[in-house]
């Protein structure tokens, strides 16, 4: 009993050193996942910020056909680096709808102007709202939305290229 | 004149800032009317984590996503709704991790069960300890 007991204060140190160790060496995942992922679109209704086109309600989730809901701001910079790839999966035939977040009409066509434009709709989420219903925390986030407008996928940060043919395939998938 | 172009184009350049362009929502950085109110705001913004800033309660956090989320926990208190039903809101969009205060679950029991353990190991130590001494 007196031995184990010695030895006790020893064990617990090398229990705490290993897991110090193991998240210095491998540390945990930084981003933070949306729980709306399997649950249906929340409810929301934004307005128009670009001329010619329409602004982005939930019900254009509902129309049976899976969509891209991309949450994008022209302030954002990796959102840039992301517009090649949401230009090829249009061109591959898979409409995107976007929320704007924070920014303005002008700001937004300049960005459009400069980067392509993929979208179908752009809604302007002026306070963050929808994409905290979402749970989206940060620009940029992709949603794939079923035909029923259920989410079924959530890519964080902006799409790579090697990324692209499993979206188009996510997307064919959730019809 | 090699330099003098450079500070000329320098002072040109657009700084290349990641920044949303309008300003932050009314009730991001201004307090509720009601102190009452206000004060109930800010103990539900102090055990809500900032997402971007992961360390930090959205009260601290300077962060823009942080001060949209204080604008949207002071309206929701302004508007009567209690802080456990905004949390809960929270926490149905962005999981636990959002919250500083964990509900007690199957992954997060040893939180809460750990520090009641210890007490009784302790206990236990300095009552044997003491018997040992009164002998």
């Amino acid at each position: 009993m007196k031995r184990v007991a010695l030895w006790a204060p020893l064990a617990i140190f090398a229990l705490v050193f290993v897991v110090v160790i193991s998240g210095l060496v491998k540390p945990g995942e930084t981003v933070v996942r949306s729980a709306m992922v399997g649950k249906p679109v929340p409810d929301f209704a934004l307005p128009a910020m670009v001329p010619g086109k329409p602004g982005l309600s939930a019900a254009t989730f509902r129309q049976g056909q899976p969509r891209l809901l991309n949450v994008f701001a022209s302030w954002c910079v990796p959102c840039i680096a992301e517009a090649p790839q949401l230009l090829r999966l249009k061109a591959a035939g898979v409409p995107i709808d976007a929320i704007a977040v924070r920014d303005t009409g002008t700001a937004i066509a300049g960005f459009l102007a400069r980067n392509g434009d993929p979208y179908a709709r752009i809604g302007s989420d002026s306070a963050s709202r929808v994409q905290m219903a979402l749970g989206s925390s940060g620009v940029p986030e992709t949603f794939v939305v079923d035909g029923r407008g259920i989410v079924v996928k959530q890519i964080i940060g902006d799409i790579r290229p090697e990324q692209v043919d499993e979206i188009v395939q996510a997307v064919r998938a959730a019809r | 004149m090699r330099g003098r172009v450079l500070t000329a184009l320098l002072l040109v350049a657009a700084p290349a800032t990641a920044q949303p362009v309008t300003p932050p929502a009314p009730y991001a950085n201004v307090q509720l009317a009601d102190p009452a109110k206000e004060a109930s705001a800010k103990a539900l913004m102090e055990t809500l984590r900032c997402l971007v800033c992961q360390g930090q309660s959205i009260a601290d956090s300077d962060a823009d996503m942080a001060a949209d989320m204080r604008a949207l926990v002071r309206e929701r208190i302004d508007k009567g709704e209690a802080p456990a039903s905004i949390r809960a809101w929270l926490v149905s969009r962005y999981g636990d991790y959002v919250t500083y205060d964990p509900p007690l679950s199957a992954l997060t029991w040893p939180l809460w069960l750990a520090p009641i353990a210890l007490l009784l190991a302790g206990i236990w130590v300095a009552r044997s300890s003491f018997r040992r001494r009164a002998r």
